[in-house]
């Protein structure tokens, strides 16, 4: 008994541990105060109105959305066909390419952010949104390709074989068989892919320009300029948006799990 | 009848491993051949070099008189069906069924008849809409019989089809195929590892070993009538005894054994006098009794042990050099451990076989 209640306590105390800093903010997009700090006098959507209405935030979400929807895009057709090439057994040094393709996850972001804005600035792609794009998908990329290979081996090599002896030509397969089958993971990519531009802020410092600022980067800059509660309630889309986020991965691996 | 596939000199490697080795075989239009081995004896890689999954490193194989090495599998027309079904798991029984139709743009409304005759033909029209995952491992592998049927391929493939059945599955399954094979005279390739599953179905088995052919002909020739030490182990339990030859007269030869028996056995290929080789004794071809009787060869031996079996008796024996089996009928009286008995056996019911 005594050790039930200690591994309880335990628990309660980790899960505080690891979600305090969302306590701590949250309430605070709802303050009528201007600056993010307790006691709140009153509650109030302000902070939200600024948020929509005020020039450099809407802007903000806007770039978000953009390079946001770009990133996804990009990395979910080059993460989707890397795990596809992957899949060939003959293909030199796979282990070595697989290690390759998901190298971004690990390396130092700021390694990388430098490397970036070299190459970019040779390719005169600095302060542009495709250049911010190319950035946040190298390191979305990886995502990409752990989702989409999981979903592509748990597919049955020989339901693609029938598929073929059955009439079908490669491309067919493809398009009617693999394709569909592995659907769950490249969505779950792809969702992933948005979450993470969502909230790349240290790529971004090194190769944006002032026209480029997503959401991320905006609160940065501006917790340091001007403490102002906006920044609690740009924190709060992010909460909402990374639990709808949450749930259609959930959703997508049920489906994945009911298809079985 | 003409041969309708031909294995022209099939030799296949794996890196530096040869699976196939210079392999010949035809088969005939409506013939159903078995190709039966252990695993790793290269039967199934003989299917997917025909399927078209698999290339032959050298050597061609003709469809109808024409090479098709260079044709890719879906322009093959092979029925292929697989241990594992292979069944498209996001698409319902009448959507995978009607897929091979679809490939060839049959229109819809003959899709939706040869479906449902399919369906029917399998005993499975109740269950066009449900998905694969809601179906017993025998109703998915009706389902991949009737997909690989419905198009009328020029040959239907089969993978060990029914190795993840139970028993008295399988052996419904393999009636059911038989009686398929025999009504739409279809030309079948059967994989298998099981040899009672080789001799119900079959035309013609041919057994394989280390990639190579042993023996192929009717279930009743690689049974009866084993060309090698291999065909007769692996088909049935016999018994092997080794002799030398004495004489040999036409079709039957005369061996002696260590004990010093002289047993007169048909012989399987060609044996010369004083040439050691195998006599093969199946166990239910040997008769026992206390007295010695008129048999051509009687052998002396003692029981050692007698199991009941339900349909047979198992009579273990040894005789002053070597063990020996017995299989006898449930009429058969019972002999206790330690009785004399003299096994009695005609001179077709063993065979000589040349090491």
């Amino acid at each position: 008994m005594p050790m039930k209640i200690a591994k309880a306590t335990f628990a309660t105390l980790t899960i505080l541990f690891l979600v305090a800093p969302l306590i701590a903010i949250l309430p605070l997009a709802f303050t009528s105060s201007v600056i993010l700090t307790y006691p709140i006098p009153s509650w109030s959507l302000r902070w939200f109105e600024e948020l929509f209405f005020a020039d450099a935030w809407r802007r903000a979400i806007v770039n978000s959305l953009i390079i946001g929807t770009g990133t996804t895009l990009l990395a979910t057709i080059l993460g989707t066909a890397a795990s596809l090439g992957l899949r060939n057994r003959l293909i030199l040094f796979r282990g070595t390419m697989r290690t390759l393709f998901l190298l971004p996850m690990v390396v130092p972001a700021v390694v990388l952010g430098v490397g970036m804005q070299v190459l970019l600035a040779g390719f005169g792609l600095t302060n542009s949104y495709l250049g911010v794009i190319i950035a946040h998908t190298v390191v979305a990329v990886p995502f990409v390709v752990v989702s989409v290979t999981g979903a592509l081996a748990g597919i049955d090599e020989r339901v693609e074989l029938a598929a073929q002896s059955l009439g079908a030509a490669p491309i067919t397969v493809f398009r009617r068989i693999t394709l569909p089958l592995a659907m769950p993971g490249v969505l779950s990519g792809a969702v992933l892919a948005f979450a993470t531009s969502l909230d790349e802020v240290v790529l971004t410092l090194f190769v944006a320009g002032p026209n480029q600022r997503t959401l991320a980067r905006q609160m940065f800059s501006s917790i340091r300029e001007n403490i102002s509660p906006a920044i609690a309630a740009a924190a709060f889309l992010f909460i909402v948006a990374t639990v709808v986020i949450g749930l259609v991965v959930v959703l997508s691996r049920s489906m994945l799990a009911k298809r079985r | 009848m003409a041969e309708f596939i031909r294995f022209e000199r099939i030799t296949k490697f794996y890196g530096p491993l040869c699976v196939v080795e210079n392999l010949d075989l035809g088969i005939e239009k409506g013939e159903f051949v078995s190709l039966l081995g252990p695993s790793g004896s290269g039967k199934t890689t003989l299917l997917m070099m025909l399927a078209g999954f698999e290339q032959p490193t050298s050597g061609n194989i003709l469809l109808d008189g024409t090479a098709i090495n260079a044709v890719p599998t879906h322009k093959r027309d092979m029925g292929v069906v697989f241990q594992s079904y292979a069944l498209f798991p996001h698409m319902s029984v009448g959507e995978n069924i009607a897929f091979p139709l679809q490939m060839r743009g049959i229109g819809k409304a003959e899709v939706d008849e040869r479906v449902k005759r399919a369906l029917g033909m399998v005993q499975l029209s109740a269950l066009v809409d449900r998905r694969p995952s809601q179906l017993s491992g025998g109703q998915q592998q009706r389902v991949a019989l009737a997909r690989a049927l419905v198009f009328e391929p020029r040959v239907v493939l089969m993978d060990e089809p029914l190795g993840a059945l139970d028993k008295n599955l399988r052996e419904q399954m393999q009636l059911d195929i038989r009686d398929l094979h025999r009504r739409l005279g279809l030309t079948i390739v059967f994989v298998t590892h099981d040899q009672s599953e080789a001799l119900t179905m079959s035309d013609r088995v041919a057994v394989f070993n280390k990639g190579r052919i042993e023996q192929i002909g009717t279930p009743r020739q690689v049974y009866d009538e084993p060309a090698t030490r291999f065909v007769a182990e692996f088909i049935g339990e016999t018994n092997l005894v080794e002799g030398v030859v004495e004489a040999v007269q036409g079709q039957e030869a005369t061996v002696r054994l260590p004990s010093g028996a002289q047993i007169v056995s048909a012989v399987s290929g060609t044996v010369a006098r004083g040439q050691s080789v195998f006599l093969s004794i199946r166990p239910e071809r040997v008769d026992l009794s206390e007295a010695r009787g008129e048999a051509r060869n009687v052998l002396e031996t003692e029981v050692t042990d007698s199991v009941y079996q339900g349909d047979h008796l198992r009579v273990q024996l040894q005789n002053a050099t070597h063990p020996l089996i017995a299989k006898l009928g449930r009429r058969s009286r019972e002999f206790p451990p330690g009785t004399k008995v003299f096994a009695a056996f005609s001179a077709g019911d063993c065979r000589v076989i040349a090491p």
